[in-house]
C-alpha cells in the first residue's frame, strides 16, 4: 500500500487530481483552442505570446497579493483603486515634482501598503467584513486619487529644450523587452512578484500562519499565531502588490490615470479562483494563481487574434470563469 | 422509540436505546455527559435522519428525517440554544415556515390575533409585534414554547431549559409545564438538576454510554439510587495504574473570576482557587454549565473578556492575555472540540503539530523543512501515529488519530502546563488507551496536567486530586482516594459546598 502510493505514477495521477491538475488542464485547453483557432499562424508566433504574457501581467501582479489575502478567507476588492492611486502618486511625484525616482518607487509602494494595512487593520483588529472593508478602502483611494490631480490624467510624457518627447528613463526600463526582445519587462516583474509571494507562503512561518488563519481563525488563535498582524500583513501585501502593479500600468500608458485600474479587482479574484485557490480560505497557493494568470491571459489574447468582439469576449470569459469553477469546486 | 442504535463514524454513541412518552406525564431523560440524551433527543427531531431501530407514534411507524417531518407528527424540541429568528418580531416567529396569508400575502393582522392568543397560553403578556432580540432570554423560551404549541405539539421536548433563567423564570416556567401535562401532552425533559428532577418527574428514564439503563416512576427512583443508575459500572481497570509525581507547584490560582460576556449575567467562573504541581493530575469534575472550560480558556488567556484573579506560574506571578503568551509560558490547551478549535482541518498533520510551536522552528520566520519533518517524525513515534497519516489532510483522519495530531501540537511546544479539556471524546477505545498512557508518560516527565473529562471513571481513575466545580465555583475537592463517582457527581449537581474533604 505505502510503496504503491509514493511511486512516480501515483504521484503524478494525485497531482493532477488536485487543484493544480485541474488548473493545468484548464490551461492546456486555452492553449489547444489556441492551436485551433491559429489565425492563420498568428498564435505560432513568439511576439503573440509575449503580448499575451505583458497584458496579463499587471492583473497577474495583483492576482498574487489577492492570493494571500484569500487564502486567509478574505478578499480585497481595493486593488484596482489602489493601483490607480499609486499610478497618480508616481507619476505626479517623478513629473511634476521632479523627484528621482530612487525616492518616487519607494514612495509609491509605501502608499499601496499604507492602504492595504488601513484594509487589513480594519478587517482584524476592528473585525469589519473583509468585503465592506476593503469596499470603503476601494471607494475612499478612488476619491484620493481623482483628487490628487483635480480628476486630470498626468501625462509622463516630458518636452526638452530641442522640442522632443521624452519619457523618464524608469519608464523606458519597465516598458523594455528582455532575452532578445522576447519577454516584457512587466513579465518579469510579474514572475519575480510571483516567486516572492510563493515563497513566503510556502517557506515562511507567516505563509503557514496565513494558511491556518484561512482554515480555521480560532483554531490557529489558540494554536498562538498571531491572527491580527498576520492578517493586516496579507492585506498590507496585497497593497504592496497592486503599488508595483500601479507603477507598470503608469510605465506602459505613459501617464496616471485617476480612473484606471476599474474593475481590475474582479479579474484578479476570476484569476486566483480559475487556479483553484478556495474562496473559503485555507487551500491555494502561488502555483495555481500562475497558471490562472496564464490561463486567462492566453484566453483574452486568442479571442483577440481571432478578432472576437469586445462584447462576445467578455460574455465568453464570463461562461469559461464559471465553468472553471464548476470544475474546480467537483472538490469534495 | 425502541432498539435506537447510531454511531458516528467508528463512534457508536447510541446501543439499542427504548424511550416512551406518555401524553399528561413529564417524561425525566437522565445520564452523565455523553450519554447519548442529546443524540436520542435529534434522532427523535429528525435531525440525525439515519439511525437504526424504530420510532411509532400512537402505535404507528414514524420516522422523522428532519425537523419539519418531526413537527408536522407532532414533536417540538426546545434547544438550548433557542432556534427562535431574533431579527423578527413574535407574530412572525410563531408563524415562521406556515404563515398565515390572505390572497398569496402575509395576513399580518390575523397573525398578530393568532399570535397573541398563543402568548396568552402561554402567560407571556407581551406585544406581539416585538423583535425576539428585545426579549430576556426567560420570555424567549415562553416564545418558542408558543410556537411548539401553535404547531399543535403533542410531545415537547426541552433540553436543560432552566439553565439560562432567574429563579422566577424558573418557576413561571414550571407552571406551565403542569398546565401543558393537564393538556395531555407529553414532556420530555433534560436535566442535570437534582432539585429539578425531584420537583417536576413523573418518570425517569436513565441512559449510560450511550446504553439504555431502565425506567423508573419518580416515586422508586430516589436521588441515591438515581445516582447509581447514572454513575453505573465499577470503574475499570483499564487505566494505567499511576504513581504521583507531583513535587514543586506549577501553578496556582487564586480567587480567579472569569465574567460573562453577556452583561448582566452572572460570571462564568466566580472565585476559584486551586493550584497543581509539576508531574500532577489534577480533575476537574463538573457537568454541562459548571465553568470548567471556561476556566481553562481563562487560564489559556483565551477569553475575550479579561479574567480577573492572581495565577503564578512556577512561583512566577504572571498574567496571561493571549494564546500566543500562554503558549510562549509553557501552557497549552486542548480544547473539547478539535474541529471547531483544536485543528486545522484543511492543513495537514505535519502543518497542524507544528502550528503552535512555528516560532522555535522558524526563530527568523523562514521555515526549516527538515527540522519540521524530525519534529513531526519524533512526535509520530511518540504517539504511535503512521507517518502517511501526518501527510494527509486532517480531515481525512479518524477521530483518535485527528486527536493524537491535536495532542502531538502541544507536545512539540514543550508545555510545563497541560490543560486538557476531554482529551478522549469521541475516540475509539485503543486510542483511548494509548492516550491514558501517554498522559501518565507526561506527569513522569514532570508536566502538570489539568484534567477535565465528562467520564466518570476516567476522572477518578487518572486524577491525584479532583476539585468539582457547579455553576462556576468549586463545590468540593478530594485527593483521589476520597473521591467516588456519586460524591463527585453530587457535587457536580450542586449538592454540596465547598468544605467536605480537605
Amino acid at each position: 500500500m505505502n510503496d504503491v502510493k509514493n511511486t512516480f505514477l501515483a504521484k503524478c495521477y494525485r497531482g493532477l487530481t488536485g487543484p493544480g491538475g485541474r488548473a493545468l488542464v484548464a490551461l492546456v485547453l486555452v492553449l489547444a483552442i489556441g492551436v485551433v483557432f491559429n489565425a492563420d499562424g498568428v498564435f505560432f508566433k513568439v511576439g503573440t505570446h509575449r503580448d499575451a504574457l505583458r497584458q496579463v501581467s499587471v492583473y497577474g501582479i495583483l492576482a498574487c497579493g489577492m492570493t494571500l489575502v484569500i487564502i486567509t478567507g478574505g478578499i480585497d476588492l481595493a486593488v484596482g483603486s489602489v493601483l490607480a492611486l499609486v499610478a497618480m502618486c508616481f507619476s505626479i511625484g517623478l513629473i511634476r515634482w521632479g523627484w528621482s525616482p530612487w525616492l518616487v518607487v519607494p514612495g509609491s509602494l509605501a502608499v499601496g501598503a499604507a492602504c492595504g494595512a488601513v484594509s487589513g487593520a480594519l478587517t482584524a483588529r476592528c473585525g469589519i467584513q473583509p468585503f465592506i472593508a476593503t469596499l470603503a478602502m476601494m471607494v475612499f483611494a478612488r476619491g484620493l486619487a481623482r483628487t490628487l490631480s483635480g480628476g486630470e490624467k498626468v501625462s509622463m510624457l516630458v518636452v526638452d529644450s530641442q522640442g522632443n518627447l521624452h519619457v523618464p528613463p524608469i519608464l523606458r526600463w519597465i516598458d523594455t523587452r528582455v532575452l532578445h526582445d522576447n519577454l516584457s519587462m512587466v513579465t518579469v516583474i510579474f514572475l519575480v512578484c510571483a516567486g516572492l509571494s510563493w515563497l513566503f507562503l510556502a517557506r515562511h512561518r507567516w505563509g503557514r500562519e496565513l494558511y491556518a488563519i484561512g482554515g480555521n481563525e480560532e483554531a490557529a488563535r489558540l494554536s498562538g499565531v498571531p491572527v491580527v498582524w498576520a492578517k493586516t500583513m496579507a492585506y498590507a501585501a496585497s497593497g504592496v502588490l497592486a503599488a508595483v502593479a500601479g507603477i507598470c500600468q503608469a510605465a506602459q500608458e505613459q501617464q496616471g490615470d485617476p480612473q484606471g485600474g476599474v474593475a481590475y479587482e474582479l479579474t484578479a479574484i476570476a484569476i486566483v479562483v480559475i487556479g483553484g485557490t478556495s474562496l473559503m480560505g485555507g487551500r491555494g497557493g502561488m502555483g495555481l494563481t500562475l497558471l490562472g494568470t496564464l490561463t486567462i491571459g492566453y484566453l483574452d489574447k486568442i479571442l483577440s487574434i481571432n478578432a472576437v468582439p469586445e462584447a462576445s469576449r467578455l460574455m465568453l470569459t464570463g461562461v469559461i470563469i464559471v465553468v472553471a469553477v464548476l470544475a474546480q469546486s467537483r472538490r469534495r | 422509540m425502541t432498539g435506537i442504535g447510531k454511531s458516528f463514524g467508528p463512534v457508536e454513541v447510541l446501543r439499542d436505546v427504548r424511550f416512551e412518552v406518555f401524553g399528561g406525564e413529564v417524561h425525566i431523560l437522565a445520564g452523565e455527559n455523553g450519554a447519548g440524551k442529546s443524540t436520542l433527543i435529534k434522532i427523535l427531531a429528525g435531525i440525525h435522519p439515519r439511525y437504526d431501530g424504530k420510532i411509532e407514534i400512537d402505535a404507528a411507524p414514524a420516522s422523522p428525517t428532519s425537523p419539519l417531518e418531526a413537527a408536522a407528527l407532532g414533536i417540538a424540541v426546545i434547544h438550548q440554544e433557542l432556534s427562535l429568528v431574533r431579527s423578527m418580531s413574535i407574530a412572525d416567529n410563531l408563524f415562521l415556515g406556515r404563515p398565515l396569508t390572505r390572497k398569496g400575502f402575509v395576513d399580518d393582522r390575523a397573525q398578530q390575533a393568532a399570535a397573541r392568543r398563543l402568548l396568552d397560553e402561554v402567560g407571556l403578556d407581551v406585544d406581539v409585534t416585538r423583535h425576539v432580540e428585545t426579549l430576556p432570554i426567560g420570555a424567549q423560551q415562553l416564545v418558542e414554547i408558543a410556537k411548539a404549541l401553535g404547531q399543535n405539539a403533542r410531545v415537547l421536548v426541552m433540553d436543560e431549559p432552566t439553565s439560562a433563567l432567574s429563579a422566577p423564570e424558573v418557576e413561571r416556567l414550571f407552571g406551565l409545564i403542569a398546565r401543558l401535562k393537564s393538556q395531555g401532552r407529553g414532556i420530555v425533559y433534560i436535566t442535570h438538576k437534582m432539585e429539578e428532577i425531584e420537583r417536576i418527574a413523573d418518570r425517569i428514564t436513565v441512559l449510560r454510554d450511550g446504553r439504555y439503563v431502565g425506567t423508573a416512576p419518580a416515586a422508586e427512583l430516589p436521588t441515591p439510587k438515581l445516582i447509581q443508575w447514572m454513575v453505573g459500572r465499577e470503574v475499570s481497570q483499564q487505566f494505567p495504574r499511576r504513581q504521583s509525581h507531583g513535587l514543586e507547584e506549577c501553578l496556582r490560582v487564586e480567587r480567579f473570576h472569569v465574567p460573562s460576556p453577556d452583561r448582566g449575567k452572572p460570571p462564568l467562573v466566580e472565585d476559584v482557587s486551586l493550584d497543581v504541581r509539576s508531574g500532577e493530575i489534577l480533575g476537574l469534575g463538573g457537568l454541562q454549565g459548571s465553568g470548567a472550560s471556561e476556566l481553562l480558556w481563562g487560564l489559556f488567556g483565551a477569553l475575550g473578556t479579561r479574567p480577573r484573579g492572581n495565577v503564578w506560574l512556577k512561583g512566577r506571578r504572571v498574567s496571561i492575555h493571549s494564546p500566543r503568551e500562554a503558549v510562549r509560558r509553557g501552557v497549552a490547551l486542548l480544547t473539547n472540540d478539535r474541529k471547531a478549535t483544536g485543528l486545522i482541518l484543511s492543513m495537514s498533520g505535519e502543518a497542524n503539530a507544528t502550528l503552535a510551536d512555528l516560532w522555535r522552528l522558524a526563530p527568523h520566520g523562514w521555515r526549516h523543512r527538515r527540522r519540521e519533518q524530525e519534529a513531526t517524525r519524533r512526535l509520530a513515534s511518540e504517539l504511535n501515529l503512521r507517518a502517511a497519516s501526518l501527510e494527509a489532510e486532517v480531515a481525512t483522519l479518524s477521530g483518535g488519530n485527528q486527536q493524537k495530531v491535536a495532542l502531538a501540537k502541544w507536545l512539540q511546544t514543550e508545555p510545563k502546563l497541560l490543560l486538557l479539556d476531554e482529551p478522549t471524546r469521541g475516540v475509539d477505545v485503543g486510542a483511548k488507551h494509548e492516550i491514558y498512557e501517554r498522559i501518565d508518560q507526561w506527569t513522569a516527565q514532570g508536566i502538570a496536567i489539568i484534567l477535565i473529562t465528562s467520564e466518570m471513571p476516567e476522572l477518578l481513575a487518572l486524577s491525584d486530586r479532583i476539585v468539582v466545580m457547579h455553576r462556576g465555583r468549586v463545590t468540593a475537592r478530594w485527593t483521589r482516594d476520597e473521591a467516588s463517582a456519586d460524591r463527585v457527581l453530587e457535587a457536580a449537581m450542586g449538592k454540596t459546598r465547598e468544605g467536605n474533604g480537605e
